[in-house]
């Protein structure tokens, strides 16, 4: 089954931007909301990275498993979506993100945070596929045109990768045994963090 | 005199229609069932799984120059 997923290839990301117009502009995401965004680690120190940050369409996904009301869900292919007619902006979901991915319009009244906004790897919504109110909900759904998200396939050098799991890591790795280095896959790593060393055995006989 | 009022009421009636909305879309068909938006790409069938993915893998191959130059290194 596919899973599609996104990879940044911190090696070739030149914190160019053009992921996050392109985003704006194929899905007309509003002022003060960006669904996509550049991150730079270890900035102003020599060997700083940076990578281009969203959603990452988890397989065991934090935002899913916070919402209390249960208007995420998963498609076939492996893409998190939700349903903004469920939504009702409690914000649980960006604080169980560990990619800051949902984002919440800050243009209404009183601070009203308002219905929780991500991306779709440009997939759209629960509505008809490429209608209207899918589009004014969630954007452009390329994936149903055939195509694969916009930021990735806008990428001057290819440093963002979109599409179906093992052939985006395929495409990695060859770049990866050709330059030599860069196989890590920054973001994934700084957010979850690495497997945890296995606790040193106890001494046989002594207390805890 | 009393049509053209009646008309010009009409007409200025007419801006305040909306558009019907609907609550829970709750479509979620699968993507490989394509739309009808007119953007979609030429090279596989709509409601075809396999030809879809295909596409979809065909396309990613896009971001990869040494496949797409054709240069190993």
């Amino acid at each position: 089954m596919a899973r599609m997923k996104f990879i940044c290839d911190a090696e070739r990301c030149i914190e160019c931007n053009g992921c996050v117009t392109a985003c704006k502009a194929e899905n007309n995401v509003p002022w003060g909301m960006n669904r996509r965004r550049v991150v730079t680690l270890n900035d102003g120190v020599p060997g700083e990275k940076s990578i281009s940050v969203a959603c990452m369409h988890c397989s065991d996904a934090p935002c899913m498993a916070v919402c209390p009301v249960d208007c995420f869900y998963r498609t076939d292919d492996g893409v998190v979506l939700h349903d903004k007619d469920v939504c009702i902006g409690c914000g649980y979901c960006s604080y169980a993100c560990p990619f800051g991915a949902p984002q919440f319009p800050s243009n209404g009244t009183f601070g009203l945070r308002g219905k929780m906004d991500k991306c779709t790897f440009c997939a759209g919504g629960p509505e008809v596929n490429g209608s209207e109110a899918e589009f004014e909900k969630y954007g452009r759904n390329r994936l149903s045109e055939g195509k694969l998200p916009l930021c990735a396939e806008v990428c001057s050098t290819k440093a963002l990768l979109g599409g179906e799991g093992d052939v985006v890591a395929d495409i990695l790795r060859v770049r990866v045994l050709a330059r030599g280095k860069g196989s890590e896959l920054w973001g994934w790593g700084t957010a979850y963090g690495k497997p945890a060393a296995p606790a040193p055995a106890k001494p046989q006989g002594s207390k805890s | 005199m009393r049509a053209a009022v009646m008309l010009m009421l009409a007409l200025a009636l007419a801006a305040c229609s909306e558009k019907p909305q609907q609550v829970g879309g709750n479509d979620r068909s699968p993507a490989w069932d394509g739309t009808k938006d007119g953007f979609s790409v030429p090279g596989w069938t709509a409601g075809d799984r396999a030809s879809w993915q295909s596409q979809l893998d065909a396309r990613a191959q896009n971001q990869n120059e040494y496949r797409r130059i054709g240069t190993t290194h």
